[in-house]
């Protein structure tokens, strides 16, 4: 668990995004549009090709939040998503996500994070907000 | 074809109840590389996204068409097993932007007992034919 004071930077975890992973996710979900998993219907919507669903990479994030934070009850969860993920037939995409602790008051820490894939950020201002104490 | 602006502030009908069991809370929290005790914090798309699909197909809107733009949660509790969670989405507004529409939802999901457990807002980018 990293130190959750106003200021403190949190270790940055890294995930690997496999066309696999967005399989099951879109089962688990119920989210089945076809531009996370076939090629052909994204590249025919003017995607750069399949893409992984933003709500994917936000569940990564919320994961990531939870290791941080030893598991504390979320109060807020949010994100822009502003790039996509691009995830390749072959291998993966690698997400990184990192953070810093913005605001521990009242009872709840806010957590400002950043989401990048291949050194791009794909999510715009993705926050979380965590009860802690 | 761009989305009805009259849309614009109307409430649709509650999806049925999803009724939360361990089995599946284990798919999602596996496929979202989860290994915590707690139900992940993003489950709640699940029936929010239900909300999304009926919304869609009432309005004949492809999803193969559709981007996710933004989503926020608010949480008043935690969702936990045994809960009965139903989603209901509103449209709160509508821009066209070069025959693109950004509409944007806010879905309340509550238990059986009709108490509120969270605030669902999205973004959802509809991306004109081609």
């Amino acid at each position: 668990m990293s130190s959750l004071e106003a200021g403190a930077a949190l270790e940055p975890q890294e995930f690997v995004v496999r066309r696999s992973d967005l399989v099951a996710y879109a089962e688990a979900s119920g989210d089945h549009n076809p531009i996370h998993q076939d090629e052909a219907v994204a590249l025919a919507v003017g995607l750069p090709g399949v893409i992984a669903h933003g709500m994917y990479t936000l569940a990564l994030a919320a994961h990531a939040v939870a290791v941080w934070t030893d598991d504390a009850e979320v109060v807020e969860l949010g994100s822009k998503f502003t790039a996509p993920v691009v995830v390749p037939a072959d291998g993966g995409a690698t997400v990184v996500i990192s953070g810093v602790v913005k605001r521990v008051a009242d009872g709840t820490a806010t957590l400002a994070l950043e989401v990048t894939c291949e050194g791009e950020k794909v999510l715009g201002a993705p926050k979380a907000v965590v009860r802690v104490g | 074809m761009p989305i009805d602006a009259s849309l614009v502030g109307r409430e649709f009908p509650p999806t049925p109840p999803l009724l939360v069991t361990e089995a599946e809370v284990a798919t999602f929290a596996a496929a979202t590389g989860s290994g915590s005790q707690r139900i992940p914090a993003t489950f709640p798309i699940v029936v929010t996204f239900r909300a999304l699909l009926e919304f869609l197909e009432s309005e004949q809107v492809e999803l193969a068409r559709i981007v996710h733009g933004e989503q926020k949660f608010a949480y008043e509790r935690p969702v936990v097993i045994g809960d009965e969670l139903t989603a209901q989405l509103s449209v709160t507004g509508l821009r066209q932007i070069d025959g693109t529409d950004i509409l944007r939802t806010s879905s309340t999901i509550t238990d059986a007992a009709g108490e509120l457990v969270c605030t669902a807002g999205a973004t959802i980018v509809h991306r004109a034919d081609a």
